[in-house]
């Protein structure tokens, strides 16, 4: 079953007509995603790739009956693409676009609030790598091959060190249900405890290894939950040991600016909620290993 | 992106926060004809610099005369003002800011700041202004009034009077306060701001409300729309290697160590900063090379690295997604030729097209040291060192 995406999701994309978007929606038709048409504003009518672009999302829904939406629309109007795809009825947006301005996030997630839960959209992202269930599907932009499939679900802010932790199970053999880049803005659609709490309630994930990094209380969110809240085991790295207070490391959200927010504090905050914390990046492959053997003893 | 004091007082004027009247000045003598200009009898001089803590660094001195004000502006000017917010060189002082001294009979703090938790505008207040708000945090923690604002209502009327009385305000104070939180409230909203400070905040002997300092920072992501911000930006205030390294689409911290660093994806050059200290080593910097990155890209990073003059070995370490292991891989060959490389390097590709990748950097002949793993890579950057110097203490 995998979470959010599977081989029958009917997967459009917003932009689609672009470089970067045709270049993503070939890749992920190639390695069968159901790619159902496209949206690019004006150009309604034509086909790519052999799908219908739509001028609208509520048109992409109506008529090619999407249900999850892949955006990759430039920073200054992908605030209203998201919007855009929530009002058409859309469930599941991935938005990868990098640098989307933090108010333009605000008032999408306000604006996503007016729905009501049966028709509400889960955004994932911005700032995001995507999401894929290896061998039935994706939507972004990371390389599917380096993915197992297999029932360990992860979450992560960053793509390439969530690729990371994919190859050094895939080294192992350990596979993946479902993997989920939640991106690195301060401000963003899903957090670690909402994608949590999709894994746990998942038959067919049975451990999750979730990546943070420095800046924002989602990981401390993520820690109570999975204490309170979680059957199944969770192992974390956390990056940025060695970033200095007050900078900002790459990702817009990646700062320290308040208590609890450097890596050693959300170490010691994972670590007292009982989540194995991978002693440092080369080895969150083996931590997972260790707790999957452990797991399945007891 | 930061902006100077006057700068942010000059806007939030403009909003309605009262302001002391003051003038600008680039040279010693400027500063003096400022003073005589404002009149009065005592008059603050303030280093414009993109830090705080600057009054504890010198920076700030109350002048009796304007001939006391040429020759404090006189040690300013040209100086490196270092703050416990800068680092070791600190901040070049270019314009000094005159201003007409205020009789301050209440100091109060005052903050909009951009709340991860709500994913909302902040207003943090106290109090007890004057001190650092991490201090204030430390020592008071519940002077500290905090306000969350509705997007789409706004900053309402009754939820600024309530903050005004919660901080002790009285009379014709509680409306100021109402005008000066809305006039922040919108300032913030309407300009993309990520942070609008007040810190002092002050009633004055005559019961007025008046912003001693203001600190203002905006969303680098919302420059687009905000071009009369985007002009404020000072270049004399931000780390050259940074903003040359951004200007060429790359993501660039100096740090202090030796091992420099060419990685894609922020959350991988941090892990990769990460397995080298844990490892013994010390990384020179953070750079992220983004997606898509072409072979003048990673040449470009390189120079970038090098800049740093400590650097005594470069790690390269690619997992491709959006990138492409053979354009890194070209990029490393020509960096090794154009650069003129004389200190080791240790490459690590992987994802897509790492085959090509591979291949390019073994037939380059070129002494590059290949690793397989993030932590092969990081054990091969710290043996490939020159000795290190043993610390006296170590001895």
């Amino acid at each position: 079953m995998a979470i959010l995406i599977t081989e029958q999701t009917r997967v459009i994309v917003q932009g689609m007509s672009g470089r970067i978007g045709a270049f993503h929606a070939a890749d992920m038709i190639r390695h069968g995603t159901n790619v159902v048409g496209g949206v690019t504003p004006g150009k309604g009518g034509e086909t790519l790739l052999d799908r219908p672009i739509f001028n609208t999302v509520r048109e992409a829904v109506a008529q090619a009956g999407a249900e999850a939406s892949l955006i990759f629309v430039p920073p200054p109007f992908a605030a209203d693409a998201i919007m855009e795809a929530a009002d058409a009825g859309i469930r599941t947006a991935v938005c990868v676009t990098d640098g989307i301005p933090s108010q333009d996030m605000m008032r999408v997630k306000r604006f996503l609030r007016r729905y009501p839960a049966e028709r509400k959209l889960r955004l994932i992202g911005p700032n995001c790598a995507g999401i894929i269930s290896p061998g039935k599907g994706f939507m972004g932009i990371m390389p599917p091959h380096i993915y197992l499939a297999g029932r360990v679900g992860i979450v992560g802010r960053s793509g390439t060190l969530g690729y990371e932790a994919a190859a050094q199970m895939q080294a192992l053999g350990i596979g993946v249900s479902t993997s989920v880049g939640i991106g690195g803005d301060p401000i963003n659609g899903s957090s670690f405890r909402d994608i949590l709490e999709l894994f746990e309630a998942d038959p067919e994930t049975d451990a999750v290894m979730m990546i943070g990094e420095i800046g924002g209380p989602q990981e401390a969110e993520a820690a109570a939950y999975s204490r309170d809240h979680m059957s199944k085991p969770v192992v974390a790295y956390i990056a940025g040991l060695s970033a200095p207070k007050g900078r900002k490391m790459g990702h817009a959200g990646a700062i320290v600016s308040a208590f609890g927010e450097s890596a050693q504090e959300k170490v010691e905050i994972l670590a007292a909620a009982g989540i194995t914390v991978a002693p440092n990046p080369s080895a969150m492959g083996q931590t997972m290993a260790m707790v999957l053997a452990r797991h399945q003893a007891a | 992106m930061d902006i100077h004091e006057y700068q942010a007082k000059e806007i939030l004027a403009r909003f309605g926060v009262q302001v002391p009247r003051g003038g600008l000045a680039y040279s010693p003598e400027q500063a003096g004809y400022r003073a005589r200009e404002l009149g009065g009898n005592a008059w603050v001089v303030k280093a414009q610099i993109h830090s705080g803590g600057r009054g504890a660094a010198g920076g700030v001195k109350l002048c009796k005369t304007p001939d006391e004000v040429h020759a404090f502006a006189a040690t300013l000017f040209g100086r490196q003002l270092v703050t416990k917010q800068t680092d070791a060189n600190g901040k070049g002082v270019y314009r000094v800011w005159v201003e007409g001294a205020s009789d301050i009979a209440r100091e109060l703090y005052l903050g909009f700041v951009l709340d991860r938790k709500s994913e909302r505008i902040m207003i943090v207040a106290s109090a007890h202004g004057g001190m650092e708000i991490e201090d204030l945090a430390d020592k008071d923690p519940a002077s500290l009034c905090r306000m969350t604002i509705d997007p789409a209502a706004g900053l309402s009327e009754f939820q600024a009077r309530e903050l005004a009385f919660q901080l002790g305000l009285k009379g014709g104070q509680i409306a100021q306060m109402v005008t000066t939180l809305r006039a922040c409230y919108r300032a913030y909203r309407d300009l993309d701001a990520v942070m609008v400070e007040i810190n002092p905040l002050v009633v004055t002997g005559a019961g007025d409300l008046v912003a001693l300092d203001a600190k203002m920072s905006f969303d680098a992501n919302a420059l687009f729309r905000q071009s009369q911000i985007a002009e404020l930006r000072d270049r004399s205030q931000e780390d050259p290697r940074e903003s040359t390294a951004c200007d060429h689409g790359l993501s660039y911290v100096g740090l202090d160590g030796d091992i420099g660093c060419i990685i894609n994806g922020a959350g991988l050059a941090m892990a990769t900063m990460d397995m080298i200290k844990l490892a013994g080593g010390e990384p020179a910097n953070f750079l992220d090379i983004g997606g898509g990155a072409s072979p003048e890209r990673v040449v470009r990073a390189f120079r970038t690295v090098l800049a740093h003059g400590d650097v005594s070995v470069v790690l390269v370490n690619i997992f491709a997604g959006i990138n492409r292991c053979d354009w890194v891989a070209q990029g490393v060959v020509q960096a090794y030729k154009e650069v003129g490389l004389t200190i080791p390097v240790v490459v690590r590709l992987a994802g897509t097209n790492v085959e090509a990748g591979k291949a390019i950097i073994k037939a380059s002949g070129l002494p590059l040291i290949s690793a397989d793993s993030l932590a092969e890579a990081a054990a091969a950057a710290i043996a490939a060192r020159p000795p290190q110097p043993v610390a006296p203490h170590a001895a």
